[in-house]
């Protein structure tokens, strides 16, 4: 992640022969798609999966699976260690202070309803305020609003200028005595924005107010530092990192979680239980209830290895090339319009066409092999604020090419082609 | 490449592309008696069909709103097939579209008119909601309700 404008050349991106070789390491890769190399450009909705990963699953199940905290015998206690392994390569990850602030999830959307149903409902009440953006996924806006509608709190919307930008001093206007939880995204998955957490965290605990980060999008294309960063709260997905759908990771402050009441109840979350009272366990099996998807945790432990073989800043290095190569490429296009210009920006070229409906475009380059996504992107509210109905967004990954981003334009050249 | 072309001709046939740019009964009618709005929440197709419905013959049917060239060109040309059709002969109309476009019976394009040219959809599954929102929308104002959904 770093400011568009100084990208002109990376010497210390990722070399071709590196590139050919990390390609090799995705098997989809190699398949074709109506009769097409792949050219898989959707890396925003999910990243294709390395062998490592794929390795790491089935050797799970093929030599390690027991249930989890709870047996004496052998697998049981390989599993419960792989499982726990993998939970301490999140928090190195994400720089957290101890592994007891890591809590599995299934995806970033049930890490919000974690936060928003078990902290929201206990400290939000009514004329409370909630501050979130424009910019927001549903998954960061509905669990909110379904607090509110409990609660008779109120949803705040921080406004973004039409690059796409937040605008800071509005946002810290909104802050007022009544704001009690702030919630927004890292890098936008419509737009690609980079918002500025470090800053939008100092201004909320001006107020005391505690912020939720969506990480969705940002911990594929850069180190995060939640210590640094300071939030209280830090969700991400493990299958936009090139992990197992299905898991996701919840950080969230010890003291925070701690005082935190459970958000389901079960097995695994108990430390005892008679039909009178039950006992919680400690952090973070107080939010594991149920048995977890212990192959998921152990294929995201591989993904986050597999990353950090490569290197995080060689990644956004590279992703952050493509991206001005594809900006200036798709900028050539006449009748193309870029949507999402802001200055600090990763890894997502959204965009519309004249008199094309994205749709359209989505079926024509489908047909040519190349794998964008069309639609709203689950951002119907920020459409709006854009005025336009859907875009068109090829999303960059590790594994993407200066020749993919010429066939994306290429394939581009052809929808003008089938609609002239 | 040159299947790859032949089936998007397929799908983009010139009536479609032509009804895409230049929908006919593109507009907002005052005298409608039925009217419902059909939305495709996937994608963001979003379109009201207005009809005037008199005795059971629809006099006069429009609609307005946005979408892609085969939502838009499929409501443009169900508007021209159906004006002075009974709304029976409507449903009729529908439920054999319904089938080309679905390739459930693909071949029975006999007595669609322009409406065949939308045989090459059943080609592109994740097309067919295209194709077939206004006729839902259609059939959600005939039977009053207020709003249409492809989900």
């Amino acid at each position: 992640m770093s400011i568009i404008a100084s990208r002109i050349h990376h010497d210390e991106g990722i070399s071709d022969t590196n590139l050919r070789k990390i390609r090799e390491d995705f098997p989809i890769l190699s398949r074709k798609v109506h009769g097409q190399p792949l050219v898989y450009l959707d890396n925003a909705a999910t990243a294709q999966k390395p062998q490592v990963v794929i390795d790491a699953i089935k050797q799970h199940y093929a030599s390690n699976n027991a249930n989890i905290h709870r047996g004496v015998h052998l697998l049981s206690q390989s599993a419960t260690e792989a499982y726990e392994a993998s939970r301490r390569t999140v928090q190195r990850f994400l720089h957290a202070a101890d592994p007891s602030e890591i809590v599995f999830v299934r995806g970033a959307t049930e890490a919000i309803n974690l936060v928003a149903q078990s902290y929201g409902r206990k400290h939000i009440g009514a004329g409370d305020e909630i501050i979130l953006s424009e910019m927001e996924h549903h998954s960061n806006i509905v669990p909110w609003q379904m607090l509110c509608e409990e609660k008779g709190a109120r949803l705040r919307i921080a406004p973004i200028n039409d690059d796409g930008e937040l605008i800071l001093d509005q946002f810290e206007k909104l802050l007022n005595s009544r704001t009690k939880f702030v919630s927004m995204i890292h890098v936008s998955n419509a737009l690609g924005t980079v918002n500025p957490i470090g800053k939008l965290v100092e201004m909320a605990h001006g107020w005391n107010v505690p912020i939720l980060v969506d990480g969705s999008q940002a911990v594929v294309h850069g180190k995060v530092d939640v210590r640094a960063l300071d939030c209280d709260f830090y969700v991400f997905s493990g299958h936009k990192l090139y992990g197992p759908t299905g898991i996701g990771v919840l950080y969230g402050k010890h003291e925070l979680l701690d005082a935190m009441p459970p958000y389901q109840g079960g097995g695994d979350m108990i430390r005892s239980v008679t039909f009178a009272k039950t006992t919680y366990n400690d952090l973070p099996y107080k939010f594991e209830a149920g048995t977890p998807h212990v192959a998921g945790a152990v294929g995201l432990g591989s993904a986050i290895d597999y990353v950090n073989a490569i290197g995080l800043e060689e990644i956004a290095a590279h992703e952050d090339e493509l991206l001005f190569y594809g900006t200036e490429a798709l900028q050539s296009v006449p009748g193309l319009r870029l949507i999402g210009t802001a200055k600090e920006k990763a890894s997502v070229l959204s965009f519309v066409m004249e008199g094309i409906h994205p749709h359209d475009i989505g079926t024509i380059l489908d047909r040519q092999g190349i794998a964008i996504r069309t639609g709203h992107h689950c951002t119907q509210p920020l459409m709006q604020r854009l005025g336009i109905p859907a875009t068109a967004r090829a999303s960059l990954a590790v594994y993407n090419t200066r020749a993919e981003i010429d066939a994306l334009v290429t394939g581009i050249y052809k929808v003008k082609e089938v609609f002239d | 490449m040159s299947d790859m072309m032949s089936d998007l001709g397929d799908l983009y046939q010139e009536v479609i592309l032509e009804h895409s740019k230049h929908p006919r009964n593109f507009r907002v009618m005052e005298a409608a008696n039925r009217k419902a709005e059909g939305y495709n929440p996937l994608c963001g197709d979003h379109y009201t069909v207005f009809v005037e419905v008199d005795d059971d013959t629809i006099c006069d049917i429009s609609f307005q709103g946005s979408g892609c060239a085969i939502s838009k060109a499929s409501a443009s040309i169900m508007s021209q097939a159906l004006k002075s059709k009974t709304t029976e002969q409507a449903g009729d109309l529908f439920n054999k579209f319904h089938g080309v476009v679905t390739g459930r019976d693909k071949n029975n394009v006999d007595g669609l008119g322009k409406l065949a040219a939308f045989a090459g959809v059943a080609e592109f599954p994740a097309r067919v909601k295209c194709a077939t929102l206004a006729w839902h929308t259609l059939q959600a104002a005939l039977r009053e309700k207020q709003m249409a959904s492809t989900e």
